[in-house]
């Protein structure tokens, strides 16, 4: 009991200013916890703990410590645009992903021999299988109603098999759509 | 049962509902409010908080309809749950049947499911009131809430008036939701809801619980269905639960655990009832404090909480010691490199021809697909497509993918070791400071916030441990400050438990708006 109540001392008084209409029981609070910071071994404005470390543990890697530096070409650009169908709009991105892959160097600082990939946290556990049999459907009308375009039964895509157009080209393009 | 009567301890009322202290599921079930009233007073705070942006759409109507055919089940004493009549809001990532699910993105704008999310669903089951769709980073990628395409989230505590101060010294400015759940945080802090329903990838529902000053719970990857959550990192992505109080977000996971057919990774776990009423006994509780969560940039507030906070666990008999996960500082570079990557592969989807946006560039297939997805996706989106892709290049796999899912090992290890060696839950920092304001926020790009803001949060969902953050304090500056629970695999009922002490004892203050006390001060006693 005695434990629970130093506790609530320990905690409560840090509030900067009283609640409303208590101040009597912030006062007695207040004592509580002046004489528990007493007992306490060291007793300052606020109560320590020395198994919180006091400053930081560590330091960001250094940059000599990391690979030589990676340019996205143009070359890669136009690369990227076309795996990913969606475009860097202005050097700024290309920027930006210079500086994501700068930041993903810094793995390499950890060793990871012999150490397997872990890809699922599920990795020990039996997952659920389901029967292979339908249980849902009767719902292509919900589905296709969800599109801009149908046919029928269809989905409407234009005509396929050409690839982007080159670069600059692609930019024009863009450019001219906007939502 | 014992739960229903400490099922939402609306402790903190609602404008205008003047039952302080009292369950408001226990209220509606005495007849002491009437459903109708409560999703009534819940859409006019929405109305009143309007310039938080928490949400995107409110469904009104729907939530007047639900509300009513709670009302009618409550009075013949045939409640469907205990969270029949109770409102509460889904972040809009979430599917919900009739209703459009945006993401925050152009994308998907004017999207409307066939089908409800299977957390959703389970919570209508209960009887719960839908008020809407909350706000987010777009897709869920962000730490702030500043890159909605609905525009930002504003952080509740910057406009309150607690204990007689008011709103810091911020100026015009105002301070940051935190992220990617800001909407849903910002939705039960300033009590238009009695529970949110989030999303955490990295931490994108502790983070704004923390910011906003309310419970986030992270639980065990696997516990809940991802049955129609969008998808942004498929390996990490657990639903999260945003509450006010420690015991609700008990109750709620309670209701939405549980195998489910529609998602292969869900998994049996413990039941939880009754959970929170028990004494829990601290002597027999282990407290690991890991060194490497004071990372550089912790705000000198927040540690000395986390010291406070530590010395109360102490000094009430728990065990606080020492431990180290030595590999947390490379925890964020790692999920630098899996987010892109799983978020290159699950954007894939958005294409234009079968849902969502779609572009009227039909000169090709591939030029419709790069033309949707120009338009509809912004710039935070398509950069990490495009890191993503980088990573996945076949010259890239092995030094990046293959690495980071190496290191991803090494990460949960580190956790495991500390939990096999008889630690019960780790206490740790969520966040660095409090929440920045909007201007500082957005001085530098959502990449960069979002590697110094996850940097306590995300290791956990490497491991997919259960975590929960709980507001502990309020700063100089009136923001709330919160400290993290992280628990065992499938321990989410201890972690519970420990943080329910550790919310009774700091005994953090309750938001108060500009006009809320005259309103109390009218309705009390009536």
């Amino acid at each position: 009991m005695r434990g629970s109540q130093c506790v609530a001392a320990l905690l409560r008084p840090a509030r900067p200013w009283p609640r409303r209409g208590v101040w009597s029981l912030s006062r007695r609070v207040a004592h509580h916890s002046r004489r528990c910071l007493n007992s306490a071994p060291s007793s300052s404005r606020h109560v320590h703990n020395a198994k919180v470390p006091r400053t930081p543990t560590w330091q960001p890697v250094h940059e000599t410590l990391l690979p030589p530096v990676i340019h996205v070409s143009p070359d890669l650009v136009d690369k990227l645009e076309r795996l990913a169908l969606v475009d860097f709009r202005n050097q700024e991105g290309v920027e930006c992903l210079e500086k994501a892959i700068r930041f993903a160097d810094q793995l390499h600082v950890v060793n990871t021999e012999f150490v397997e990939p872990m890809d699922s946290v599920l990795e020990d556990s039996s997952l659920y299988l389901r029967e292979d049999t339908v249980h849902e459907g009767q719902c292509a009308e919900d589905v296709l109603q969800l599109a801009k375009n149908t046919l029928e039964e269809y989905f409407v895509a234009p005509p396929g098999n050409i690839p982007l157009p080159k670069r600059e080209e692609r930019s024009a393009m863009l450019k001219n759509s906007e939502f | 049962t014992q739960a229903g009567i400490t099922a939402l301890r609306a402790a903190e009322p609602l404008k205008g509902l003047g039952w302080p202290g009292n369950p408001v599921s226990v209220a509606l079930r005495e007849g002491r409010v009437s459903a109708t009233d409560l999703c009534r007073k819940c859409l006019q705070r929405i109305r009143e908080t309007h310039y938080l942006n928490a949400y995107i759409s409110v469904t009104e109507e729907l939530a007047m309809q639900q509300a009513e055919e709670a009302e009618l089940r409550l009075l013949r004493g045939e409640p469907r749950g205990i969270l029949d009549g109770v409102p509460f809001s889904v972040k809009d990532n979430f599917c919900t049947q009739g209703v459009e699910t945006t993401c925050a993105s152009l994308m998907l704008k004017g999207y409307t499911p066939p089908f409800n999310a299977t957390v959703v669903q389970k919570l209508l089951d209960q009887g719960a009131v839908l008020l809407g769709k909350t706000n987010l980073d777009e897709f869920a990628m962000g730490s702030g809430s500043t890159d909605s395409s609905f525009g930002p989230v504003r952080n509740p505590w910057s406009e309150a008036v607690t204990g007689g101060r008011s709103s810091m010294e911020l100026g015009s400015d105002w301070a940051i939701a935190g992220g990617s759940s800001g909407g849903s945080a910002a939705a039960v802090a300033s009590l238009s809801c009695y529970l949110s329903l989030g999303s955490d990838t990295g931490g994108s529902t502790r983070n704004p619980g923390a910011l906003c000053g309310v419970v986030a719970l992270k639980p065990t990857y696997g516990v809940l269905s991802r049955h129609g959550l969008i998808p942004l990192v498929n390996s990490m992505d657990v639903p999260g639960i945003l509450t006010r109080r420690v015991c609700d977000a008990a109750i709620v996971l309670d209701i939405l655990r549980g195998p489910d057919e529609r998602d292969s990774t869900t998994v049996p776990s413990p039941a939880l009832d009754c959970a929170l009423t028990e004494e829990l006994d601290l002597t027999r509780i282990t407290v690991g404090i890991p060194q490497e969560y004071h990372a550089p940039g912790l705000s000198p507030e927040t540690a000395r909480q986390w010291e406070r906070v530590a010395a109360a666990l102490a000094a009430a008999g728990a065990r606080v010691r020492e431990v180290s996960l030595p590999h947390t500082q490379h925890s964020i570079v790692c999920y630098h490199v899996l987010c892109c990557s799983e978020v290159a592969s699950n954007m894939a989807r958005f294409d234009g021809l079968e849902y969502g946006h779609r572009s009227s560039v039909e000169t090709s297939t591939d030029a419709l697909y790069a033309a949707t997805r120009h338009e509809g996706f912004n710039d935070v989106v398509r950069r990490r497509i495009l890191a993503g892709n980088y990573f996945l290049l076949k010259q890239n796999y092995e030094r990046y993918f293959v690495k980071a899912q190496q290191v991803r090992r090494l990460i949960a290890d580190d956790f495991s070791r500390v939990f096999c060696s008889g630690v019960d839950v780790l206490l740790t920092p969520t966040t660095l400071c409090d929440a920045p304001t909007y201007t500082h926020f957005t001085q530098e790009d959502n990449r960069t916030r979002s590697t110094q803001e996850d940097v306590f949060t995300q290791p956990v969902n490497m491991a997919g441990l259960p975590a929960v953050s709980v507001p502990v304090a309020l700063s100089a500056r009136g923001l709330p400050i919160s400290l993290q629970l992280i628990g065992s695999k499938m321990q989410d009922k201890k972690l519970l438990s420990v943080a329910h002490w550790l919310e009774q004892q700091v005994d953090f203050p309750q938001i108060c708006f500009r006009g809320d006390d005259e309103a109390r001060e009218r309705t009390q006693g009536v």
